[in-house]
């Protein structure tokens, strides 16, 4: 368990490095997890050529979800929307390098979900793009 | 006194490890109990022995089973109080009995403009089928609102009678404030001003004695495995009136008396709202699980809890950081939600987990609740009749290792 809540998480959690809103922003779509009411929003500035030029999450939830709502922000620095697209949640667990049961799953993946769902266009999160 | 030791030793899962050289520390039956060994005895029994289909069959299993069936609705009446087994109607769990008068006595009375009334503290279960018959018949939904102090207003409540609303229909004890409200004075208001009522007895009759006669309930509404019985099976208790002029809710098997190509008639109580092969053995667990209950004394069981919840509300509000929601001990059932200052509850509770300690973390199925008081979510640790005080302890201690593994 106290893998769970290693220094990496903690850190990100109570000091993260991409919290914030962009105003104006290119993609910005957000959404929540209604069993446990964490929130995350992500916006992203895209430069000429469609790649990440700037992205921020803002939100609130438990330790997971905004460590790796934070985590995975900094790995779409650069990455066009077809690569964000590509993104699976073995890549957001590597990240954290924490194996999770289903339901802190759903914690852990959040952003992930708001984020493909923003690249696609969606009206709505679904979590077959975390599947 | 509750000789919580001998009672422990009922509950075979309260022996388990959660993993090597971690005992179980069980503080969320709230959401569901455990169940004594004399009820899984009970339903194993049944199907070993007696089981059949009920009610139609001529042969000896056939029999027991209805016999053994029936004996449940009987062991369930006389634990409430209810006049008669007849207004015993078995369900799945709370919700569908609250979804069952929704359906069936709220679309043949409620029309346009009228008025329910509700609580803002109640479980989605006696919020949604109320919302949703709003939208259809355009319905009013009003809110007793709650206090800081977790306790209803009830001058607000006896302005919003003043609007003459059809029902009133409210939580016996919140689920998360572990507030135990004054029932027998909301029902009494409620039929002075004509309404109808029904009370969410989901939390109450598990924890302590619900006397249908003696509040002068309506309709009372409650689950199985909440009190030491089965998941799949729930009681809607209501007054014979009502129950009789009501409309079916399922169509199906059992329910009728008559059925005809294009027509039918439908059965007596309480088989009129019991369409096709009910939870037959779930029943004969919660018949037993009835029993054990009253073998215990649920008076005994009530007082357990509130010293055991004084005892956390003693332990939690020491802890720097930790905030405890909901009313002083006196007015509240054995529940303690909480949260601690920079840690999101589902991180209290996996830190929880860990050492062995089952709470519950997220809006307890009570989102507007959680909303009124401005939090995403809190932590929940609930008691019941096998807890200790040393797992209290515990709780404690572990909040503390929380507070270590994020530095607050």
């Amino acid at each position: 368990m106290d893998d769970l809540y290693r220094e990496l998480i903690i850190d990100r959690y109570k000091n993260p490095l991409y919290r914030g809103e962009l105003e104006p922003h290119d993609i910005s779509f957000e959404d929540e997890n209604p069993l446990c009411g964490d929130f995350i929003r992500i916006d992203l500035r895209l430069d000429e050529e469609g790649q990440v030029k700037e992205a921020a999450f803002s939100g609130h939830g438990c330790a997971i979800s905004q460590a790796s709502a934070d985590l995975l922000i900094e790995s779409v620095q650069g990455k066009n929307l077809d690569e964000i697209k590509a993104l699976t949640k073995e890549d957001v667990l590597e990240m954290l390098g924490l194996e999770l049961g289903p339901v802190r799953l759903k914690c852990a993946l959040l952003s992930l979900k708001v984020l493909k769902a923003g690249a696609y266009g969606l009206g709505e999160a679904s979590d077959e793009l975390v599947d | 006194m509750l000789d919580v030791t001998r009672i422990r030793a009922d509950f075979p899962i309260l022996t388990r490890e959660v993993r090597p050289g971690v005992p179980l520390v069980y503080l969320d039956s709230t959401a569901t109990s455990q169940k004594p060994l004399a009820v899984i005895q009970a339903m194993d029994e049944f199907y070993r022995h007696s089981n059949a289909n009920i009610h139609r069959g001529i042969h000896v299993l056939a029999e027991e089973a209805t016999a053994q069936y029936e004996a449940a609705r009987q062991k369930v009446a006389k634990f409430i109080g209810a006049a008669s087994p007849r207004q015993v109607i078995f369900t799945r769990n709370t919700t569908e009995a609250i979804n069952l008068v929704a359906y069936t006595w709220g679309r043949a009375n409620l029309h346009a403009g009228e008025i329910i009334v509700l609580t803002e503290m109640e479980h989605h279960s006696n919020l949604v089928p109320w919302q949703i018959l709003a939208a259809e018949r355009d319905v009013r939904l009003e809110f007793i609102p709650v206090g800081d102090d977790g306790l209803l207003d009830l001058q607000a409540y006896q302005k919003l009678l003043e609007l003459g609303p059809r029902l009133v229909s409210f939580t016996h004890m919140s689920n998360v404030l572990g507030t135990i409200t004054p029932a027998a004075r909301i029902i009494q208001m409620a039929h002075q001003a004509g309404a109808v009522t029904l009370v969410d007895g989901a939390q109450s009759v598990p924890h302590f004695m619900v006397d249908v006669q003696a509040l002068d309930a309506d309709f009372l509404a409650f689950s199985g495995h909440k009190m030491c019985g089965p998941t799949g099976i729930g009681v809607l208790y209501g007054r014979k009136e009502l129950l009789e002029v009501m409309p079916p809710f399922m169509g199906g098997g059992e329910m009728i008396r008559k059925v005809h190509l294009r027509s039918f008639v439908p059965n007596e109580l309480p088989h009129k709202f019991e369409a096709g092969t009910p939870a037959i053995a779930e029943a004969v667990g919660l018949g037993e699980a009835v029993d054990y209950l009253t073998s215990t004394g649920m008076d005994a069981i009530a007082a357990h809890e509130r010293e055991i919840v004084a005892y956390t509300l003693e332990r939690l509000e020491e802890i720097p950081g930790v905030l405890v929601y909901g009313p002083t001990a006196e007015h509240r059932g054995g529940v303690a939600a909480f949260t601690l200052a920079g840690v999101h509850p589902h991180d209290i509770s996996q830190i929880l987990d860990s050492q062995g300690i089952a709470i519950r973390a997220g809006h307890h199925c009570a989102m507007p609740l959680h909303e009124k008081y401005n939090l995403p979510a809190t932590a929940r640790a609930s008691f019941y009749l096998y807890n200790t005080f040393q797992e209290v302890d515990k709780l404690a201690e572990a909040i503390y290792k929380v507070k270590e593994i994020f530095g607050s």
